[in-house]
């Protein structure tokens, strides 16, 4: 094994610009740092080791453009990239060692495959003579993720590193987004090149649609003007082509009502009378109602997931569906669409709009329709219990009047996940994130990390710029008991950056969806699901940091609770709340159920044959 | 309980989908034959076949060689299933970055071939009967050694399978197949990238 440390003298002290258009070579890791700030990244995280050591001596060396974040745990780095990408649009960018440093990402990237989040993961590899060696912190981690990734390269010579880091953050920006994983062995880094960064990108097999079909478009605005019961069904994908706004205008032009996936929280306000509010499994019953009798459905950016559908075949079963979507895979995958349209959401809605009833002529009365909807919802409204117990609902409606709905919030997955989606009320775009096709436990502290290092790093932009820029959106983490101790140890990277992280804890002492289920489908047998014996002392676990933290177990004290975490605003705060046990996620679609037979409130056998 | 009449949408999906629209309608699952043009790279055919594995999809054949064009190579793969998962497995190929061409050419005139080897226990005065066969398939001798003999056989696959099933009468040591490779009848058929 050559001696990586002899390979490239000391470098010279001159400008690196220089140096690179002179075309004098570079190290492989001195070029993987000139890329990424070629490709204008804000914030690494990341975590070194043996594999990369060399990319870290060059960082410390050079002093790049970007701020390399030190993250306690790989899949922390993971979930941090991927709430900075949710929170910004931008790509997030991690970098991690060989072998356990790269499997510790796994989660986070099929998370981002899942979510369609766009991250671009570096790992470090052993020397390429010893790949399949089992070699010391070898692992085939291009074999590993070759199902949750978008893409994926393994560098094989330093000429081509630079060319593949900008292929990599290509792929993952653009298209449907995903993650990249961009494998880079030690001899790799450790050799020399000139930085040559290329202008164009060339991948022949590449390739995804902007513009919609012009026939189809036209179709789906027939269908429009013929509906009598149409309904906007809006997904993440509306979000992430940021056409939030271009969604809210034509609904509002056309008077159609916007039910929104879990996903699409914040693409169309939920202050809106047109709003339904959220869909599926632990949607508003109304939204479904809306779903079973509708004639139209209007799919945008949206996949049609088990957890909205349900049983698919009996799932809205008189609606013709229009179906646009930039993944020729996702249309028609779970339900047929009777016109789908391949295309970037933003640009499809937009040629759709002038050919829309009230673009040019009076919108279709769609008043009947609007009757029946709000029907329903006087029906079946959002509910929860208020006999001087402390409910979860009851925080989340509290942070949601505290903040005025302006804010960012990063739920973790279960009961507390379905709690903020149901009732923060959100009315702007990347308001909310969360884990939602891979159900990631663990991912809102480091996913609220990466948003709060995003924002604020916007809010100190605008502030130098002297545009009219307002001060950063505050984060919200909102966590189960259980799901936060899975990624707690970046509460220390937290604390050392002073991230204004509000950071909540509802505290049930239970894995809450597991025992939800146990007790309506499982005879009430508890299995492994009450944390009281292992649960810690949140408010001393959040000391133990240098974090302060305020506990509450009265419904009486949660404003007041709230009000003092808001005064606190130099960094983190962490809130206990003590919050009932029993309670459970209502409404509710029995897992593979048809969405017409929803459990309302309390658990009625009748209604899941 | 009976189940309660599918609305016209519902129908129409079915439909749509290639499902059976009533229990016990005829076969709605078909073979389908996809030539791929792949990127010549390490992992691409890697790629393809994890596909298959990952999203539940059959794979009965493949087979894969280099083309006039070296950066790249062809893939003839044959998959089963009803409208709906064809569609599927064609976009999602569509969707790996290393595939260049994704064409199902079971929707037109093609030509399909297999090769088949199979080496068979043969005294000398089983060979003539063996050989027999053989023409009738237009197949070749490849090797004889004094107490066996192998075959090469070449064409569609329900032709190799014959064969095979042929030599089965006999004392059938080893069978090696090659996978279908398929292509296009017509020149007219042009790519849009």
């Amino acid at each position: 094994m050559p001696d990586t440390l002899t390979q490239n003298p000391p470098a010279p002290e001159s400008a690196p610009t220089d140096r690179c258009s002179r075309g004098v070579p570079v190290s492989g890791a001195e070029i993987l740092i000139r890329s990424l700030e070629a490709e204008g990244v804000e914030f690494v995280f990341g975590y070194p080791g043996g594999a990369v050591i060399k990319i870290y001596d060059e960082m410390h060396r050079i002093g790049p453009q970007f701020e390399h974040v030190l993250v306690r745990h790989e899949q922390g780095a993971a979930h941090a990239a991927e709430g900075y990408a949710k929170a910004t649009g931008n790509v997030g960018t991690v970098l991690v060692t060989s072998g356990p440093g790269a499997t510790n990402t796994v989660t986070g990237i099929a998370d981002a495959y899942m979510d369609s989040i766009p991250i671009v993961v570096f790992t470090g590899q052993v020397p390429t003579k010893l790949i399949g060696n089992d070699a010391f912190q070898e692992c085939d981690i291009i074999g590993v993720t070759r199902s949750i990734t978008k893409h994926s390269f393994l560098v094989r010579d330093v000429r081509e590193l630079a060319s593949t880091v900008k292929k990599a953050y290509h792929i993952a920006r653009t298209g449907r987004p995903g993650p990249v994983v961009v494998d880079l062995p030690k001899d790799v880094i450790a050799d020399s090149a000139p930085f040559e960064w290329p202008e164009h990108v060339t991948l022949r097999g590449y390739d995804f649609v902007g513009r919609g079909e012009k026939g189809q478009v036209a179709l789906a605005a027939r269908m429009i003007a013929e509906a009598e019961r149409p309904l906007f069904y809006v997904g993440g994908g509306t979000l992430i082509s940021g056409a939030g706004e271009i969604v809210t205008r034509l609904a509002r032009m056309t008077r159609i009502p916007v039910t929104t996936t879990l996903h699409g929280l914040g693409a169309f306000p939920e202050t809106d009378p047109l709003s339904l509010g959220m869909l599926g499994m632990h949607g508003t019953w109304y939204a479904n109602q809306a779903v079973q009798h509708c004639d139209l459905l209007i799919a945008v950016g949206a996949r049609f997931d088990d957890r909205v559908t349900g049983k698919t075949d009996a799932w809205a079963p008189h609606a013709r569906i229009i179906h646009i979507d930039i993944d020729p895979a996702c249309i028609s995958k779970n339900i047929p669409a009777d016109c789908p349209i391949l295309g970037d959401v933003s640009t499809v809605l937009e040629q759709l709009e002038p050919l829309l009833p009230g673009a040019s002529r009076a919108p279709k009365d769609l008043s009947r329709w609007h009757r029946q909807i709000d029907t329903w919802k006087a029906e079946c409204p959002l509910a929860w219990k208020r006999d001087g117990k402390l409910r979860p609902q009851h925080v989340v409606e509290a942070l949601r009047d505290r903040t005025g709905g302006h804010a960012i919030v990063v739920s973790d997955v279960g009961q507390n996940q379905m709690w903020a989606a149901q009732h923060f009320t959100y009315a702007e775009p990347r308001s909310h994130i969360t884990s939602g096709g891979l159900g990631t436990m663990g991912f809102s502290l480091p996913a609220a990390m990466g948003a709060a290092f995003g924002v604020r790093a916007r809010a100190e932009r605008g502030q130098a710029d002297d545009t009219q820029a307002a001060p950063a959106l505050p984060v919200i983490s909102i966590n189960g008991d259980g799901g936060f101790l899975m990624n707690v140890q970046e509460l220390g990277v937290i604390a050392a950056h002073k991230l204004p992280v509000k950071i909540v804890v509802l505290n049930n002492s239970f894995l809450g969806m597991v025992r939800q289920w146990q007790e309506l489908f499982h005879g009430e047998r508890y299995s492994h699901t009450d944390l009281t014996p292992t649960n810690p002392d949140f408010v001393a676990l959040a000391a133990a940091f240098g974090i302060p933290g305020l506990r509450c177990t009265s419904p009486d004290a949660v404003e007041a609770t709230i009000s003092k975490a808001w005064d606190i605003t130099d960094g983190p705060v962490l809130m206990e709340f003590r919050v009932v046990t029993e309670e459970m996620v209502f409404p509710m679609v029995p897992a593979g159920a048809a969405t017409g037979d929803m459990i309302v409130q309390r658990f009625n056998p009748e209604n899941c044959a | 309980m009976t189940a309660p009449a599918l609305t016209p949408q519902q129908l129409f999906r079915k439909q749509v989908s290639g499902e059976s629209l009533q229990q016990g309608d005829p076969d709605t699952v078909h073979a389908h034959t996809i030539v791929v043009t792949l990127e010549n790279s390490i992992g691409a055919l890697n790629r393809v076949a994890n596909l298959f594995s990952a999203r539940g999809f059959n794979l009965e054949s493949v087979a894969v060689g280099p083309t006039t064009d070296p950066t790249t190579s062809r893939l003839t793969l044959v998959t089963t299933g009803n409208d709906r998962i064809i569609g599927q497995v064609l976009q999602q190929l569509n969707n790996l970055v290393d595939t260049l061409v994704v064409d199902d050419v079971t929707d037109g005139a093609f030509v399909e071939r297999e090769l088949c080897l199979v080496k068979v226990a043969a005294k000398p005065e089983e060979r003539n009967a063996l050989t027999g066969v053989a023409d009738i398939f237009r197949g070749n001798v490849v090797n004889i050694t004094p107490d066996s003999i192998t075959f090469e056989v070449t064409g569609p696959t329900t032709k190799v399978n014959a064969f095979i099933g042929m030599m089965h009468e006999y004392d059938v040591h080893e069978v090696a197949r090659s996978g279908r490779v398929a292509m296009r009848r017509h020149l007219a058929f042009e790519h849009n990238q």
